[in-house]
């Protein structure tokens, strides 16, 4: 009882020297996005050492992958990321089809392109909602910007509810192709939903950019180089933030992204407006991908294999192959090892957000405490993807 | 009546104005969250009572069953006594405001200056709170505090005294009075320009959005009363509701005329208490449509912005009011 009234806040704070003091960000903590731990060495309200902790969501994702079949994973493979399902399901996929050598129908490829990009609206619109919640307050303007983005995200599920029966996690895609087709109305519905997402966008434009104070909190905020950028290995908007014009869609096509028109953003301050800057403008890019594909969807069968009736129906003979695909975050990528049977030997993931995270360390050091969320949030990371 | 003594009086009036405040505070709370939810294309409270009407008394209802939970290293007096000294300057700046001519508490001839004073004492309250409960989070929350609200404090309260040097008074009846013909907001520049400072100072002097980072819950999870639970923590709402409510109240009674209005004369508390809840919808407009801004930024908008401002309308309003009162004085 003596120590009843001793502060222990002192026994953190070295006298000695520096007033250093050791703070925990996570993993219970609003702005934690999911599970992340930082432990956090301030100097004051500057952080002077970031210390990222990260595994709190580990469900051995690449175990599973060897003891289930091929036409089994594709719908674990989408609680990778949780948020963008449609991404991780696709290389998943593909590494078994390219191993395989199955032929995609066109009309399946072109569903898959069009989910895709519905995905990267749906992600960008969380990604952008929670991370004004982080700079705005979840008693702010953050919740209202939250809020509005949660409302069009919703306009999306509805579709994919539509399309596959399941809001978040779809299973949509299978072996050979797709496992729905598009029902009956659902082209014109989805035409209206991103037209409406079109308008929403601009009014987010408007109201953020014409907001003095979020140009104060983004502007010049957590600057990523193009060194540190290529050195780290960061993939998707934050890459192209940094003045890397790097889009796999464009680079390495996959399922005829070959046939479509788009622009791929590249921004080169490198800091958390380009990196706000580069997905909204992938916001209207992948608005225009789905009008295209809407326009012109050929006919035809949707998997070039009969339904699925048994769990050993796909075999993917030996050998091994690492087939990605530009997530909302970056580049997903799945690495299969086939032994001829049903199960695939060894997978492999590459999550794009744990790709990104990486980077945290290197920008954090010399930005406030209010800045690290900031930053958090621009790199838009999802632990279900980090911790697999 | 007039056989009680004064003091009895006095007791009664005080009584009968904290029963006021408290009520209004825990329905003011009811309209900021249906107004909230209105600009957040949601509903807002609904399934208490007709439209959430008895959301308040729900809420206030639950903090009470709640749990009080003191931290084992605590300082635990320190602790326990904060909420009280949080809430008891955020109530008593509701005593020198009259709600009509002759209708108020005490309408002390210093009445914008104890307003001031004592409204600035709440920092005392919350930094303890900050320190006592041994938590980092609610230690920098408290730092924070005591850094903003002493850079606020003097821009607020020189955007207060526009209105004090055009009446030529500190009390605050004589400043609504004043203000019979022309509302001060309706001055030209130096009113709208006072008001402006005015409202911007009180909004971060009430820690709200954009100014809230001492409860900045993205970084501190709570701020200063992350520990706090149950009755404690619903002081510590409390007091920042009265708070709010306190100041919106002042600024309508400095800028928007006070107890003016169309209509009879009883009509006056009326019109002031709509003008009242005019400023804090205005604030809550604010506070549910900006974010956060960092804690060098708002130092740097209070030092290099406001004060300098607030500083020039004060000697621009004493050289008017000179100008004005003609040669010879």
């Amino acid at each position: 009882m003596a120590s009843e009234h001793v502060p222990l806040v002192v026994k953190h704070i070295d006298y000695t020297g520096a007033e250093r003091l050791t703070m925990n960000m996570g993993p219970q903590h609003p702005s934690a996005h999911g599970v992340f731990r930082a432990i956090l060495t301030l100097e004051g309200e500057t952080v002077v050492g970031v210390d990222a902790v990260i595994g709190y969501l580990h469900r051995c994702h690449e175990k599973l992958a060897e003891t289930l079949a091929y036409v089994q994973y594709p719908s674990i493979a989408s609680k990778t990321d949780y948020v963008a399902a449609m991404s991780s399901e696709l290389a998943y996929v593909m590494a078994a089809e390219r191993l395989a050598k199955i032929d995609v129908p066109k009309r399946a490829q072109y569903l898959r392109v069009l989910v895709g990009e519905l995905q990267r609206v749906a992600s960008h619109c969380l990604w952008l909602g929670t991370w004004c919640m982080d700079m705005g307050g979840a008693l702010g303007g953050g919740a209202t910007i939250f809020l509005y983005c949660i409302r069009e995200r919703e306009l999306v599920l509805d579709l994919f509810e539509s399309l596959t029966g399941a809001r978040l996690l779809y299973g949509f895609h299978q072996v050979g192709g797709v496992r729905y087709d598009m029902p009956d109305n659902w082209a014109s519905e989805c035409r209206s939903t991103v037209d409406l997402i079109e308008k929403r966008v601009l009014e987010y434009e408007e109201m953020l950019e014409g907001n003095a104070f979020f140009m104060m909190r983004t502007k010049g905020v957590g600057v990523i180089s193009r060194e540190l950028a290529l050195d780290v290995g960061i993939s998707g908007p934050l890459l192209r933030a940094s003045g890397v014009d790097c889009d796999l869609r464009r680079l390495a096509p996959y399922s005829s992204y070959e046939d479509f028109e788009f622009r791929v953003p590249v921004e080169t301050a490198g800091d958390c407006f380009a990196r706000y800057k580069v997905r909204m403008v992938e916001f209207r890019e992948s608005i225009r991908i789905v009008r295209q594909i809407l326009d012109g969807l050929p006919e035809g069968p949707i998997s070039s294999r009969p339904g699925v009736k048994a769990v050993a129906q796909v075999r993917v003979p030996k050998g091994e192959m690492y087939a990605r695909v530009e997530g909302p975050r970056g580049e997903v990528g799945c690495y299969l090892v086939g032994d001829g049977g049903p199960r695939p030997y060894r997978m492999k993931w590459r999550g794009a957000s744990f790709s990104n995270l990486a980077v945290l360390p290197h920008i954090i050091p010399g930005h406030s405490v209010a800045d690290v969320v900031a930053i958090m949030g621009s790199v838009d990371p999802v632990f279900g993807e980090v911790d697999r | 009546m007039s056989t009680l003594p004064p003091a009895v009086l006095g007791l009664a009036a005080g009584v009968v104005m904290l029963l006021f405040v408290i009520g209004l505070v825990t329905y003011v709370t009811l309209l900021e969250r249906k107004f909230a939810a209105r600009m957040q294309s949601r509903i807002g409270p609904y399934r208490v009572g007709w439209h959430g009407i008895l959301q308040p008394i729900a809420d206030a209802v639950k903090l009470m069953m709640k749990e009080d939970i003191v931290p084992r290293e605590a300082d635990k007096r320190v602790f326990n006594l904060a909420p009280v000294i949080f809430l008891v300057p955020c109530l008593l700046i509701f005593a020198t405001i009259p709600f009509a001519p002759g209708l108020g508490v005490a309408d002390l001839n210093i009445g914008i200056l104890f307003f001031l004073a004592v409204s600035s004492m709440e920092i005392v309250g919350l930094f303890m709170a900050g320190w006592s409960s041994n938590n980092k989070y609610a230690l920098i929350s408290a730092m924070r505090a005591v850094n903003q609200i002493i850079s606020y404090d003097l821009p607020f309260l020189l955007a207060a005294l526009i209105p004090v040097i055009l009446t030529g008074s500190l009390r605050l009846s004589d400043i609504a009075v004043a203000q019979d013909g022309l509302w001060f907001i309706a001055y030209p520049v130096l009113g709208q320009l006072g008001f402006l400072a005015f409202v911007v100072a009180s909004v971060a002097a009430e820690n709200r959005v954009p100014f809230d980072i001492l409860e900045a819950e993205s970084e501190l999870v709570a701020g200063f009363r992350v520990e706090y639970s149950g009755m404690k923590f619903a002081l510590i709402q409390l007091g920042e509701y009265a708070h709010v409510l306190g100041t919106s109240f002042l600024g309508a009674l400095l800028f928007l005329g006070a107890w003016a209005g169309p209509g009879p004369e009883w009509l006056g508390p009326v019109w002031f208490l709509l003008k009242a809840l005019g400023m804090f919808m205005l604030i809550t407009w604010i506070r549910w449509s900006f974010i956060r801004i960092r804690v060098d930024q708002i130092l740097q908008i209070s030092w290099k912005l406001l004060l300098p401002l607030t500083m020039l309308l004060v000697i621009a309003t004493s050289i008017v009011v000179v100008w004005r009162s003609g040669p010879g004085v």
